[in-house]
């Protein structure tokens, strides 16, 4: 067993560094490792996410590398196991001595990074979206998704605007919808916003259809806001349409790709939430700073890929980005430097919106990074 | 208040008819070889899968879902010759740990064919909800329920009507005898396997578009379907039946009026009950052979 995962990771290591043999020169390449869940569940994430970090290492090899020196990417699969994910960061940063770490493509992966790069003092750009990430902060962790608490804002500011103030929550039964949960609690408070219904399911159900009866029983709800990743949020939505509900709908930026549209059909119609300017690139206008990055990014990616561009590729090209860039400023790869470096990245514009880092911020996102869309005839559009 | 249960009601017997269908599936391999197969639920995946990418490459939908079944039924026989016949003279655990490796090694085959991605199917006759009585159904619930029953009808037909069926019946009594009687044992076990691998496609061809199919969509109808076997007592059909039935409905009351965090643990409390104070089903006969 032992033998076969090492000559599996030998095998992994040396295709990554067979892609690179042609551009390899003499300077010390810079060494990026990366973990994504490009298996298992949470792959329709992790996968694209492993694509982009490789087209992209490749891409800037080919081109020269980062000031002349090449770029070494180290990709391991946790397979969406936390634990895994635990004991490849180990690996990426006792046996491969990375320089920077990119990755975590789930909540639960980074949060079992997070100690181990504080301890190995490695700067580490998670993929994930929940706010513990980075809240509270930790010196060597960052991340390039916008977080949950963003979306819960962007919904309520989109439904304080439309003059509703009763929400109504289904949540789904994982790590990502219960985080979204609790920060959809609080920023109700904040802003406001009455919670009259509470309900939840489970990640893998195939019929809502019960707890969506008690919302259409409550009287008190004026909109729904559904919070889950993955095809569960199209099964809530075709009951939501099946039993006949007018209140509006809300969804969270976890199904901000056309699989969600693709789902649910007709049933999406209609459908708010909270997307990355990398969905709605072509609606963009054409003063929007995203515009240029956002629309070349989608160029790139489907030409290789010749499958539709989703925000999780996204993330991880900012990763890698703001890391690259950061290795520029920092004038090499020193890893306190560099992390000094990642914190004060400034203005960068990337898929996910402009990041401006600072000590109490390793995220760097506003809520301008947020536009709030529509789904109308099965595609995005921007709702002015 | 009316409106509300018969919702509930509604919901329930939908996703119980599925559970039926796959409880049905466990019962006819478990009689015929005193075996949980516990790679039923791929079945159902197979079936689910088969007919959305089939139709979505332009094949029409009746042909589409007998490709599946005719897949599932080639690769439930595939499973019983080459994983649990070689091993039957192994005890009842191993034979359950067989088919769960099955299980596992089928959703790894059907992840490198159709991919990791969800699967649309149309439904079947167009989505507009029916109204009844206040509650709504989707009309695909209909097919899923009346093709649940049409299967079972068809299912009791075949064991009481015709010869492989007796025969198939006559092994799960009384194994010994039946061979003596000149029954090939051998082949009903194949056949039981094949027969329940249709089922179970059928099913996964039907549900596809309320659940949309993927390759792991499987494993909780499966257990489910586990749970609504044990609850009618394991070999009796019409028992898992009647259990799959109960664990949709109880689950959809429970989501309704407890809460829905408690959804699945409802079938899992059920099953633990049930092992704990009847561990032979609802309807199960009082078993001499097991201990």
């Amino acid at each position: 067993m032992r033998n076969r995962l090492l000559s599996t990771m030998a095998g992994v290591v040396g295709l990554a560094l067979g892609g690179l043999a042609g551009t390899v020169s003499a300077a010390e390449p810079i060494k990026i490792g990366a973990i994504v869940s490009a298996t298992g569940p949470a792959s329709f994430l992790g996968d694209p996410e492993k694509k982009v970090l490789e087209l992209y290492a490749d891409r800037i090899n080919q081109a020269g590398g980062v000031d002349g020196r090449p770029v070494q990417l180290t990709v391991y699969d946790d397979g969406g196991a936390a634990d895994k994910a635990a004991s490849f960061t180990k690996r990426l940063i006792e046996s491969d001595k990375v320089d920077v770490i990119v990755g975590g493509t789930t909540t639960a992966a980074t949060m079992a990074a997070a100690p181990l790069v504080e301890r190995g003092e490695v700067p580490f750009i998670s993929l994930a979206g929940a706010v513990v990430i980075v809240e509270p902060v930790r010196k060597w962790v960052f991340k390039t998704p916008h977080t949950d608490r963003m979306a819960a804002e962007k919904v309520m500011d989109d439904m304080k605007a439309r003059g509703l103030t009763k929400l109504a929550l289904v949540s789904e039964d994982s790590g990502f919808g219960k985080s979204g949960r609790e920060q959809t609690l609080a920023v109700a408070k904040e802003r406001g916003i009455e919670l009259v219904a509470d309900e939840t399911y489970g990640a893998k159900d195939t019929d809502v259809t019960a707890q969506l009866t008690k919302i259409r029983n409550n009287a008190a709800a004026q909109a729904v806001l559904v919070f889950g990743l993955g095809q569960g949020p199209a099964v809530v939505t075709k009951n939501y349409r099946q039993l006949g509900i007018a209140l509006p709908l809300y969804q969270s930026h976890g199904v901000a790709s056309k699989e969600f549209i693709r789902l649910a059909g007709g049933a999406a119609e209609g459908v708010r939430l909270p997307a990355a300017g990398l969905v709605v690139a072509a609606q963009l206008p054409a003063e929007d700073p995203q515009k240029k990055v956002v629309t070349e990014f989608t160029k790139v990616y489907e030409e290789a890929f010749s499958s539709e561009v989703s925000t999780f590729a996204g993330h991880a090209y900012d990763g890698l980005m703001i890391a690259l860039d950061a290795v520029k400023r920092a004038g090499g790869t020193d890893k306190a430097k560099l992390r000094d470096a990642i914190e004060q990245t400034k203005g960068y514009v990337g898929t996910g919106g402009t990041v401006t880092m600072s000590a109490k911020d390793h995220m760097g996102l506003t809520l301008d990074a947020f536009h709030m869309v529509e789904v109308k005839q099965g595609d995005w559009a921007l709702v002015k | 208040m009316f409106a509300e249960l018969l919702q509930y009601l509604l919901s329930g017997l939908t996703i119980g008819a599925i559970y039926a269908l796959a409880g049905l599936g466990f019962s006819i391999v478990y009689n015929a070889s005193h075996v949980i197969n516990f790679a039923q639920g791929e079945f159902i995946m197979i079936g689910g899968m088969a007919s959305a990418t089939l139709t979505a490459s332009g094949v029409p939908l009746p042909l589409a879902i007998l490709i599946g079944c005719g897949g599932a039924m080639l690769v439930g026989v595939l499973v019983a010759k080459f994983a649990v016949e070689r091993a039957r003279n192994a005890s009842t655990v191993t034979l359950i740990i067989i088919t769960i490796g099955a299980s596992i090694f089928l959703r790894g085959v059907a992840e490198l064919v159709w991919g990791k991605d969800f699967k649309r199917l149309d439904a079947f006759s167009g989505e507009t909800p029916i109204q009844f009585l206040g509650a709504s159904m989707q009309p695909q619930s209909l097919w899923v329920v009346g093709t649940a029953a049409l299967l079972i009808v068809a299912i009791a037909l075949f064991f009481n009507r015709t010869l492989t069926g007796k025969a198939m019946l006559a092994t799960s009594h009384n194994r010994l005898a039946a061979q003596l009687v000149g029954i090939d044992v051998k082949r009903v076990v194949l056949a039981s396997f094949a027969l329940s691998a249709a089922l179970g496609a059928i099913g996964g061809a039907v549900v596809a578009p309320i659940t949309f199919s993927y390759t792991e969509m499987g494993i909780m109808l499966g257990l489910k379907g586990f749970t609504a076997a044990v609850l009618g007592g394991l070999g009796h059909g019409p028992g898992a039946v009647a259990g799959g039935l109960i664990v949709g409905v109880a689950e959809a009351l429970g989501a309704g009026y407890i809460s829905s965090a408690y959804k699945d643990a409802v079938a899992f409390v059920i099953i633990l009950a049930v092992l704990l104070f009847l561990p032979n089903g609802l309807f199960g006969k009082r078993g001499t052979e097991r201990v």
